[in-house]
């Protein structure tokens, strides 16, 4: 991110784009500024300010102090009963002290930032320390962003509403056009901008602009008195680029076949069998069945059933599971994570071996290694801690055709609506949308509506077979834990796990 | 309390709506303070301290309607954003079924107070606070090998709002709550480390029970030690009064408006019918003084009042907004229930379990979710098997499916055991026939 679009984005406010907040518009002229230099006259905070919290954090004793400080931005604009008849903004805006001793972290945010308001949440957070050791902040020194891993080419604050509509509109049409049985469509388009400036303790400081959109269509469908719904989304790291007739039609067509498999479909006779999962969002597998508890603070405290499993082979060698927030423009992607951490390529599992957990500053600390660059936090409202980013596993060596081929009676998934693990016993779950039956190695009837369960060790160590067709799902993921919710992204080859609990019919 | 300052901005914003074209508009605004401390084996983990404030305009504007909301209450930027959002609102389709509510349905006050905040809050200090958590922990640390950590934690938040319409609607809301929590995670079999907890909370802190929560936590963990699968087929379902509104929730849901305007609900032109057994009576009673979800209006100001939901299983009303009543041509209710009270039985959760032969009480919930079309559902479950009256392993790893009308078409018992403390006033209950899927 350079400044140049810094201040493109942060300065300018066009007539039906976006209520931009005035203060923000002088930074128009200032073409000379770094771009941290140039956030923090948006903040409206100089280094002594920043320099003076951070002291404030750190009187109690506490080790590490950072500030994090969000301008966000955010559009919608919908679609309903034929006609774009919606919109909404939003404007958010505020900074967070964390002061971190050992393990403990205190935590405070403030929505008005100003000096006193500054020095007042730090010295609520820094109440988590109690020691008489000082700790003094180091002078900040820029951190630029090295790679950027979404750039935009037209920011959003420089979209209109009235630009936006004619794809909402045309999405709609082309929708009703491809099947006489939708009754109802329903679409949004919803842009979000985040401006943030972090600086911490150690001397770190960066800015970053975090672009991000999501595309959601849906339909009601009535057949013979029968009502099913169909729907299709996208989520990117991108800009008003990201909209264009091409992925209007492809989501179109989605949201219609969605909806008409589920007139074919039935429920599935219950119980536990093979289940061969399809390329690409199915990545939510992995992401409950290891994912969230290789995150470290669960590590840290013992309370993961993967905690003692490190270099441990926990399945099958060909199976290789990375995080890893540089793929381009995805919705889980990250230049740099909330504490100031390049995002990188983390192998969690390498040919079958646990390499590494997900880590945060904390946990890091606690295990005296680097960390991995996982710290992530919902907003300025809330504590960093370790999530997934966009989390994959790698391609095999078959065809997706000879593993459905294996399967004498069992079932292939591959649309899903959300997921759930319990940490420490391992189940976890996840909602099948719609899938097939599989019987005598083809597939056949069209399923819908099962909840699948598994335990997550044992389920991976069921994973007998990898496909070499590696797909990352565009979806709008968004992945909670602890009451904040962070946008994911996840991937997968077709698999077969040998054996889980399929909900259905007894 | 809202300000006076805060009550002038708002009476400002919508005036300055009107001035720049809308022909209706709403402004609420809300403001709020929490706090949390969080202990990690008796010792502070996570302290965290925050108020925040914010401010959401609704505009009707020749026809057209949008949002803008904000937590900058700066009168000069709202301006500017006021503005903008106007003109964004202005490029859209005119969409006539967007109004403000009929005045003759706002609240009009003389009613008395609702009492939901307490006038203590902020009088306790943050050490009382830590150490109340601290005292949930102490109950338990030390006291079994099996504990490899607990999480004991104080949380408390106040929150006000004030909102305004400019066809006359002024209405104001205050409330408090204070929850203490623990949980526990355990070394169980193999590698597996189960973790359950047990919360309290309330309006009031004196009201806020203190005692016996990390008991509860640890012997709610260490009952579910060795869990498994039992063989899949049709058990008579008993879900406790933790997780009983869980199955009540998808009903609301497809009741709303937005739902049955988009044509999108499994009750579609059912009110009337009778969905759920006899037993099923449910009421929407939202006038409890001092009770969780109590309000005198909705989101829009409409007046509440106390409604039946299902009688004796018969589906009685809707829950629709302004918005959609006028799309689809019909009387308005109000947009959502308030306080739920499903008419109890006579019995508690163990009297229930005595009369069934083969069953699963199901205590957690794992996943899931259901289709808002057809009712059909799928959800990962723990919970007990129940044979001849007893309680007798604890099970996991299973699914429940099916469909919601039959569900409650197959509910045969009720229990007297409700929450008070929940807005939703479920008991646990018993249906017939649900399809488990496991071993």
């Amino acid at each position: 991110m350079d400044r140049r679009n810094f201040m493109r984005t942060g300065g300018l406010a066009i007539a039906g784009a976006m209520a931009l907040p005035s203060f923000a518009r002088s930074l128009a002229k200032e073409e000379s500024l770094s771009s941290v230099a140039a956030a923090k006259q948006h903040f409206g905070v100089t280094d002594a300010d920043i320099r003076k919290t951070l002291e404030a954090a750190l009187e109690r004793g506490g080790d590490y102090a950072d500030l994090f400080f969000e301008h966000t931005f955010n559009n919608s604009v919908g679609l309903q009963d034929g006609a774009v008849n919606r919109t909404s903004s939003n404007v958010d805006f505020g900074m967070g002290v964390r002061v971190l001793s050992g393990d403990q972290s205190g935590y405070a945010f403030v929505e008005n930032v100003t000096l006193d308001e500054m020095l007042r949440a730090a010295r609520t957070a820094a109440r988590i320390a109690n020691s008489t050791t000082k700790v003094a902040p180091v002078s900040l020194t820029e951190r630029p962003i090295k790679d950027n891993f979404h750039p935009v080419l037209k920011p959003w604050e420089e979209v209109a509403v009235s630009q936006k509509m004619p794809y909402i509109q045309r999405l709609n049409d082309k929708i009703m056009s491809l099947d006489p049985r939708v009754q109802r469509v329903t679409v949004g388009l919803n842009d979000t901008t985040s401006h943030i400036l972090f600086c911490n303790s150690e001397g770190v400081t960066y800015y970053d602009y975090r672009p991000m959109v999501t595309l959601n269509a849906s339909c009601v469908m009535e057949e013979n008195g029968q009502i099913q719904t169909g729907r299709s989304s996208r989520g990117f790291r991108k800009g008003f680029e990201f909209v264009t007739d091409d992925i209007i039609d492809l989501m179109a067509r989605e949201t219609v076949d969605s909806g008409d498999i589920l007139f074919k479909a039935i429920t599935p006779r219950g119980g536990s069998m093979p289940v061969v999962f399809g390329a690409g969002a199915s990545g939510i597998f992995l992401h409950e069945a290891i994912g969230h508890a290789f995150e470290a603070d669960f590590i840290r405290t013992n309370q993961s059933i993967y905690s003692d499993m490190l270099n441990k082979k926990i399945c099958n060698e060909n199976v290789t599971v990375v995080d890893n927030p540089t793929v381009a423009f995805n919705r889980g992607s990250l230049n740099i994570d909330d504490e100031g951490i390049y995002g990188k390529n983390t192998t969690i599992v390498e040919n079958g071996v646990l390499t590494s957990f997900l880590h945060d500053r904390i946990s890091a600390k606690h295990f005296g290694i680097e960390p991995t660059g996982n710290g992530r936090r919902q907003s300025f409202r809330h504590i960093a801690i370790p999530r997934m980013t966009v989390t994959y596993m790698l391609g095999g060596n078959m065809a997706e055709a000879d593993i459905i081929a294996s399967v004498n009676e069992g079932i292939y998934v591959d649309s899903f609506t959300n997921g759930q693990v319990q940490i420490g016993a391992g189940d976890f779950t996840f909602f099948v949308r719609s899938g097939y039956l599989i019987e005598n190695g083809k597939l056949t009837q069209p399923i819908k509506d099962v909840n699948i369960i598994g335990n997550g060790p044992r389920a991976m160590s069921d994973v007998t077979m990898v496909a070499n067709n590696l797909e990352i799902d565009n979806g709008t993921w968004t992945c909670g834990k602890a009451g904040q919710g962070v946008p994911a992204g996840m991937g997968m080859p077709s698999i077969l796990v040998s054996s889980l609990t399929v909900g259905g019919s007894s | 309390m809202i300000s006076n300052e805060n009550k002038r901005l708002a009476q400002w914003a919508m005036e300055y709506a009107q001035k720049n074209g809308c022909q209706g508009v709403r402004v609420s605004i809300g403001t709020g303070s929490n706090t949390s401390f969080a202990l990690r084996d008796g010792k502070m983990d996570q302290l965290q301290q925050a108020s925040e404030n914010g401010m959401t305009l609704t505009f009707f504007v020749d026809g057209k309607f949008g949002t803008f909301s904000t937590n900058r209450l700066d009168q000069r930027e709202l301006e500017t954003s006021i503005k903008n959002s106007i003109e964004s609102t202005r490029y859209l389709a005119v969409d006539e079924a967007r109004t403000l509510p009929d005045p003759s349905r706002f609240f009009r006050g003389g009613k008395p107070n609702l009492q939901l905040l307490d006038p203590n809050f902020g009088v306790v200090s943050p050490d009382d606070k830590v150490r109340m958590a601290e005292a949930v922990a102490a109950e338990i640390l030390g006291t079994n090998d099996r504990i490899i950590s607990v999480n004991s934690r104080y949380g408390d938040r106040d929150g006000f709002s004030y909102q305004i319409t400019s066809n006359g609607f002024e209405g104001e809301t205050a409330g408090s709550s204070f929850s203490l929590s623990c949980s526990v995670s355990v070394r169980g079999e193999g590698d597996a480390r189960p973790s359950n907890g047990w919360g309290e909370s309330s309006l009031f802190l004196n009201n806020l029970v203190t005692k016996n929560i990390g008991k509860k936590a640890l012997e709610r963990t260490l009952r579910q030690i060795g869990a498994q699968q039992v063989p899949s087929g049709q058990y008579t379902m008993v879900m406790d009064n933790l997780n009983s509104s869980r199955m009540l929730n998808p009903l609301i849901s497809v009741m709303s408006g937005a739902a049955l305007q988009q044509r999108n609900s499994f009750l579609l032109d059912r009110k009337g019918d009778k969905i759920g057994s006899d037993l099923f009576t449910l009421i929407d009673n939202p006038h409890i003084i001092g009770a969780s979800g109590a309000r005198y209006f909705d989101g829009e100001g409409v007046a509440t009042e106390k409604r039946s939901v299902f009688e004796n299983g018969v589906l009685k009303t809707y829950y629709i907004d302004t918005y959609n009543a006028n799309r689809m041509g019909v009387a308005p209710t109000i947009s959502g229930p308030s306080i739920l009270e499903l008419q109890p039985g006579t019995k508690d959760v163990n009297g229930l379990i005595a009369d069934i032969n083969n069953g699963i009480l199901v205590t957690g919930f794992n996943g899931g979710n259901f289709n808002q079309a057809t009712g059909n559902f799928s959800y990962g479950i723990e919970g007990f098997l129940i044979e001849n009256g007893q309680v007798t392993k604890p099970v996991s790893e299973m699914n429940i499916t099916g469909n919601f009308i039959t569900l409650w078409e197959n509910l045969v018992a009720v229990g007297n055991d409700a929450r008070p403390e929940s807005s939703w006033r479920i008991p646990t209950l018993a249906f017939d026939g649900v399809d488990f899927s496991g071993s």
